[in-house]
């Protein structure tokens, strides 16, 4: 069990260290956050204080150890841009982003796993074929298409909700069901698979043929197999719940982490990005994990340290 | 093997009459007329594909919605085919139950196995709690899985395959069934394990007098577990008859090439005898005898008119032209059933 803890743990570490080093590499490469955030008229007296300033002057090998070392001494750095630490910066919008993606993955999980029951178990049926139409369009149509649709019908053309800002909670109904849809169409997909999957399984048929009723076929056997793909799912969208409304958030001006992301590397502002990717990779890293281990709860072939078999 | 006849006589237990089943269109079952008695032990042999199984599995309404069903199925006299589900529920492991070929498949890997059978025991004995745990006990104890105690709470892939197809036969003897339909038990367990696992059926058939419908593809099998034996071709039945006649003086074509097919146990080695040819496709059934193709004795007759099975002797019947007409008797004798 130690053993397993450690191993999982070391992985998680080396995936957050090959992002930090992704995201350096990428955006150090891609342009000189001096001549971005000061602007290609600056005199080059100030382009070259700001390099020094920010360590910008040293090799690109020394940035990168400078900023490790940092970022292991839980220092993220501050915001090229105004100054204020990155990880104030970030903190700051989570709760914005939240206010999106917490309502949207109580949609998807609420809708998406129910219809995707109701669709294995009424298989071919017109509401099968209905979730299953819904769902290849959710998924198909990119989220800011989506998002602009919404826009044009309930805004532009209706009037009934605004289309942007973040000024009262009618403002979050059409991101968050924009962003809702989609997962929704993805999760009832997936359910459908799994259960459909499971269904097909001889202990399934082992069940009906000891007298259970139907019902309790699918309640009492058949749920808790197929919950074992469904969780895989929904623990990466748990995983999405910081960095998942990007494009979402730019298309309805919702001031999140999101934004943030998007404004922060426009300006190559390195330290505010890396705190975010950090921040990402985190919560990923941590929603498998808790995947990990609910896998151990519903699933008794993967439980660690489980009773010696008698093969 | 005497009181055979009687027991045909007497009111069956489970009453098969023309029972057919279709897939999307394609024939799987064409027609079968079998009869179980209480108590008896009856062995269903063919090919895989023969429909031994769907036969079963139509019988309790256990396949998809998809297959078309026609026919009849009698339990004591109550039809099974169609019967709303609470008869169904009530009949299946509780009058009839059904164990399977994989018995590492067939539980449910995320119940423990005391749980599995528990239900089993709620549902049919109304048994709960510390009772339930206890009869659980006592039906795994019964089957010879050791510790008995320990392992209800265990799971199956915990267990070796032997042990799981005996934990089927716990589930299975939960509800206490009038029959037991055993749908090749012991197909994926080797050699060793698959006698231990006849004896067990064997054992505790002695000891409830439950009957047993013993479907496999092993003539062998089948030979010594069986009191009469019924062999399947292309979703029919073709050839019944007591084990040992069966044995002795096969009627049918197929019979005899299954016969054919089997190592001596005893006398010199000689080479075995395979039947030419493949099975027919369902969907391109020849029209007379579905056997016809293959058989060394098929005459212009066998290819234009499909047998009937006529009684041909006491517990006999067979479904053959060359058979029935060429005993000299009368050729159109239909089973009196």
């Amino acid at each position: 069990m130690l053993r397993f803890a450690t191993l999982r743990l070391g992985r998680a570490a080396i995936t957050i260290a090959l992002v930090v080093t992704f995201a350096f590499v990428v955006l150090r490469l891609s342009g000189d956050p001096a001549l971005i955030i000061l602007g290609p008229e600056a005199p080059p007296e100030a382009i070259a204080a700001f390099r020094k300033s920010w360590g910008l002057d040293a090799s690109i090998f020394v940035q990168y150890v400078d900023y490790f070392g940092a970022i292991l001494r839980g220092d993220l750095g501050r915001s090229m841009r105004d100054g204020r630490p990155a990880i104030l910066l970030v903190a700051e919008r989570i709760p914005a982003t939240l206010a999106l993606t917490l309502p949207a993955l109580a949609i998807k999980i609420g809708i998406g796993v129910p219809a995707g029951i109701y669709a294995a178990l009424h298989r071919g049926g017109p509401v099968d074929r209905l979730v299953m139409m819904l769902a290849v369009a959710g998924f198909t149509v990119p989220s800011f298409v989506l998002g602009l649709t919404l826009v044009l019908i309930f805004s532009v053309q209706l009037g009934w909700l605004p289309s942007g800002g973040q000024e009262s909670w009618r403002h979050a109904i059409l991101p968050v069901v924009t962003l809702g849809t989609g997962g929704a169409a993805i999760l009832a997909r997936f359910t459908r698979s799994a259960m459909l999957e499971v269904l097909g399984q001889p202990y399934i048929r082992t069940a009906s043929a000891k007298g259970v009723a139907w019902r309790a076929v699918v309640t009492g056997h058949a749920l808790p197999n197929a919950a074992i793909p469904t969780v895989t799912m929904v623990g990466f969208m748990v995983g999405s719940l910081i960095a998942g409304a990007v494009v979402v958030e730019s298309v309805f001006s919702w001031p999140g982490v999101g934004r943030l992301l998007v404004v922060a590397v426009a300006n190559r502002d390195l330290a505010v990005v890396q705190c975010i990717l950090l921040l990402v990779a985190g919560t990923m890293v941590a929603s498998n994990l808790i995947v990990d281990f609910l896998y151990g709860l519903l699933d008794p072939r993967l439980r660690a340290g489980g009773r010696a078999g008698a093969h | 093997m005497s009181g055979l006849d009687l027991a045909r006589d007497a009111a069956p237990l489970v009453a098969i009459r023309d029972l057919a089943v279709r897939f999307n269109g394609v024939p799987a079952l064409r027609g079968v007329d079998l009869h179980v008695a209480r108590g008896e032990a009856v062995g269903l042999v063919g090919e895989s594909g023969s429909g031994k199984s769907v036969t079963w599995l139509a019988a309790l309404g256990l396949l998809p919605g998809s297959a078309a069903i026609s026919g009849s199925v009698t339990l004591e006299g109550t039809q099974l085919l169609g019967a709303p589900a609470e008869i169904l529920d009530r009949t299946r492991g509780g009058r009839v139950a059904m164990i399977f070929q994989d018995p590492a498949s067939a539980l449910n890997p995320v119940l423990t196995i005391g749980r599995q059978i528990g239900e089993a025991l709620a549902l049919h004995r109304g048994l709960s709690g510390r009772e339930n745990a206890a009869e659980a006990r006592r039906l795994l104890e019964l089957v010879g899985i050791p510790d008995a105690g320990r392992r209800l709470s265990a799971y199956p892939h915990e267990f070796s395959g032997g042990q799981n197809q005996r934990v089927m036969i716990a589930m299975a003897l939960a509800g206490g069934p009038d029959l037991l339909v055993a749908d090749e038990p012991t197909t994926a367990l080797d050699a060793t394990i698959q006698s231990q696992i006849l004896n067990l059926i064997g054992e505790i058939r002695r000891e409830t007098g439950m009957a047993l419908v013993l479907i496999s593809h092993d003539l062998g099998v089948v030979a010594e577990t069986c009191d009469r034996i019924a062999v399947m071709y292309a979703g029919r039945i073709v050839e019944e008859a007591p084990a040992d006649q069966l044995f002795l003086a096969p009627r049918h074509p197929y019979t005899r090439g299954l016969i054919g097919a089997l190592p001596p146990i005893e006398g010199a080695r000689r080479r075995l005898v395979a039947i030419p040819g493949t099975v027919p496709d369902p969907r391109a059934m020849p029209p007379g005898c579905a056997f016809a193709p293959r058989c060394t004795q098929a005459h212009a007759a066998c290819d234009r008119i499909a047998p009937a099975l006529e009684i041909i002797g006491p517990g006999r019947r067979v479904a053959c032209l060359a058979e029935t007409a060429g005993r000299g008797s009368a050729p159109t004798e239909v089973a009196a059933e």
